[in-house]
């Protein structure tokens, strides 16, 4: 992999409100490393409402606007529109949402704002469930998943909805994936990103949590690596919604990446092979779409 | 310019006058007369402003949000539905104490569908924290559009203004359509309260502890509070300019009034016409026009009503399981006063149905006939076996 120069400027303070082994903070972290302080960021209700810290203080050094849950896609447009009106077409506006504000509840906004091609960098940082309000299951728990509302044996029967798929299929400019354990590669794509200023940017980061995935803190980014080696969470990019780049080929099964968490503890080696499957399913279908 | 216009356009003229600068909408009946006009004046170049397309009312209020988080002024209009499914972020416009107007064309809410007139959809965002001015015509949907603007900047609260369904939105009436020098006269560019800026980082928004919180509700509330006063001087200085004033509410007749109708919209138009042939017939009848709704004019309301033997009010809404939203109001505003007339209320024209001079005249009647109102409202011109016929 080529080795990037990683900007020295911070815009993530000490002191966040982020949990120990947090992927969401680091991916903050790594983000803005990439874009830089002409930066305005818009957070609807997630777990990075309660890291960018409460009144009167803020986290970030560069200006954040707080939005409803659904609305993220929205509040974005309207400070891109406002700041084009004022002759500033330079400021970045990136729209910070989980996967709530992302697969679920923010997914009509954020479609309208791609569909209408607005001019900010969308990232869904994902941790796979609700973890702000207690770890409840979303459409981005992976199949398998125990939750606090897919407890037990009503362990997640369904599949992770493919969000770059749902928003490649936008045909936006570019849509890529993420990963903190990745890090030149994800300031790599940052800056990408906002060099192709101009239409919509979409980048989905999987951000382990430590708290819901149910890992010990200090192996966050062990665990997010072995996403990406198993193939569960491939690093690819997509440009104008068809041309397909892979960035790592992974060799490892899935259970090295399961076995780890408590949240997959409960699956037998069936289950696991049934994962399995999905994944070399899905993983293929990728490898054609590269060609 | 006196021009022949649709109330629906008196608003659009306005916002083209107030020289907004974003707009954002999702259509739905029957406001889209307001917001194609809009969208034609930013397409042909009349607008200097954005017009953004969003999908769904929600990300309408969003937009706008945004947009006016970082100083330009913006607009948006809905209706019924629309209305209800921004509920969320109208509390989000109020509390970020944004001085956004939107125009809201009162529909009835379904089911079943209905796409007439019934002002339940804003009466039921009373407590959002929006100032509302309910208007009775063209003229006064444009001169309190553009007042809306002044208005919200003053104080940093967002303002609805709203127009009956249909009788208002789709009536063409003669409307004078200022200049626009005097219109920039009246209303300078937007100063804006907050801005974000990235050389001047800060959150807005966010969360807050129980130790703040309510100290921010409480300066919504002061705000609210000054309005009243701000609204009287800015529309003084607009008959300056302009050679017309609406008031924050009209009363009609209602200083030696025995029977006072009170009510909102185009149903005040209506008993301009009742009252004037009741006072032919000797009855003495009065009106009081509601005007604005939030903040509630109570003083105004006391004075003008206070000395009436009797008060009839029409609501054009309804709170289910209690009576007519402005009957309620107008019991509250009189109830800590010593002597005070009997309210009595009426509940008609819901859903489009036609309030007609004869509606409002066997209103006056009963209320003059019956010394005791009712504790619940009173629905005129039920046909009662369609109502049995849905009964438990």
């Amino acid at each position: 992999m080529e080795q990037l120069e990683i900007p020295s400027d911070d815009y993530i303070n000490p002191g966040h409100l982020g949990c120990p082994g947090c992927g969401a903070s680091i991916a903050m972290k790594l983000a803005l490393k990439a874009l830089g302080g002409k930066t305005i960021v818009v957070i609807p209700a997630s777990c990075w409402g309660v890291l960018a810290a409460p009144y009167p203080q803020s986290s970030l050094d560069v200006p954040i606007l707080h939005t409803a849950f659904a609305a993220a896609g929205a509040a974005a447009s309207g400070i891109r529109a406002a700041l084009d009106l004022r002759g500033d077409t330079e400021t970045t506006v990136l729209s910070w949402a989980g996967d709530g504000g992302t697969f679920d509840i923010g997914f009509q906004s954020l479609s309208g704002a791609v569909e209408r091609n607005e001019d900010c960098i969308f990232v869904c940082y994902d941790n796979e469930a609700y973890m702000n309000t207690g770890v409840q299951r979303s459409s981005a728990t992976p199949f398998g998943t125990q939750t606090t509302t897919t407890p037990g044996q009503d362990w997640k029967k369904t599949r992770k909805k493919n969000i770059v798929e749902a928003l490649a299929a936008h045909r936006i400019p570019y849509a890529a994936t993420a990963n903190v354990a990745f890090p030149e590669d994800m300031i790599g794509k940052f800056q990408k990103a906002k060099d192709l200023k101009g239409g919509s940017r979409f980048i989905h980061v999987l951000a382990s949590c430590p708290t819901g995935w149910r890992v010990p803190s200090e192996i966050s980014v062990k665990v997010s690596r072995l996403a990406v080696q198993t193939n569960v969470f491939p690093l690819y990019e997509v440009q104008d919604g068809t041309t397909y780049t892979l960035n790592y080929k992974g060799n490892r099964g899935v259970k090295d990446y399961l076995q780890l968490q408590g949240r997959f503890k409960h699956l037998t080696d069936e289950q696991i092979d049934r994962i399995q499957t999905q994944v070399d399913e899905d993983w293929n279908l990728l490898l054609k779409k590269v060609g | 310019m006196k021009k022949v216009l649709e109330g629906s356009h008196a608003v659009s003229e306005a916002v083209r006058l107030a020289r907004v600068q974003m707009i954002s909408a999702y259509p739905i009946t029957p406001q889209t007369h307001i917001v194609e006009a809009i969208s034609a004046f930013c397409a042909d170049g009349t607008m200097n402003a954005r017009f953004l397309c969003v999908e769904s009312e929600h990300s309408a209020m969003a937009a706008v949000i945004g947009a006016a988080s970082s100083g330009v002024r913006a607009f948006t209009a809905t209706s019924s539905h629309g209305l209800a499914y921004m509920h969320e972020l109208l509390h989000w416009a109020s509390g970020a104490r944004l001085p956004i107007v939107m125009a809201d064309v009162n529909r009835a809410l379904g089911p079943g569908w209905n796409i007439w007139l019934d002002q339940t959809d804003s009466l039921s965002q009373r407590d959002t924290g929006w100032i509302q001015f309910y208007c009775e015509d063209g003229q006064e949907v444009l001169d309190t559009t553009l007042q809306a603007f002044r208005l919200a900047e003053s104080v940093n609260l967002p303002v609805m203004v709203l127009l009956d369904a249909f009788f208002l939105s789709h009536t063409y009436e003669p409307v004078e359509v200022p200049d626009q020098e005097q219109v920039d006269q009246f209303l300078p560019p937007l100063s804006p309260r907050i801005q974000l800026d990235t050389a001047n980082p800060f959150a807005i928004y966010q969360m807050v502890a129980p130790s703040a919180y309510m100290e921010m509700r409480y300066n919504i509330q002061l705000a609210m509070e000054l309005v009243t006063s701000r609204f009287s001087e800015i529309e003084d200085e607009f008959e300056t300019i302009f050679g017309r004033k609406h008031g924050p509410l009209e009363a009609v007749q209602c200083e030696d009034a025995e029977i006072i109708l009170a009510t909102a919209g185009t149903t005040a138009s209506t008993c301009r016409h009742v009252i004037t042939d009741l006072r032919k017939k000797g009855e003495k009848a009065g009106l009081l026009k509601l005007k604005m709704f939030r903040p509630y004019p109570t003083d105004q309301i006391r004075r003008h009503l206070g000395q009436a033997q009797k008060v009839a009010v029409i609501d054009r809404n309804f709170s289910f399981g209690a009576s007519g939203i402005f009957a309620q109001e107008i019991k509250s505003a009189l109830c800590n006063k010593d002597v005070r007339p009997p309210v009595f209320g009426y509940v008609a024209g819901l859903g489009g149905r036609d309030v007609t001079p004869q509606t409002l005249e066997e209103i006056y009647w009963q209320t003059k006939n019956n010394n005791i109102p009712k504790d619940e409202s009173v629905w005129i011109g039920l046909n009662q076996e369609l109502v049995e016929s849905w009964s438990n």
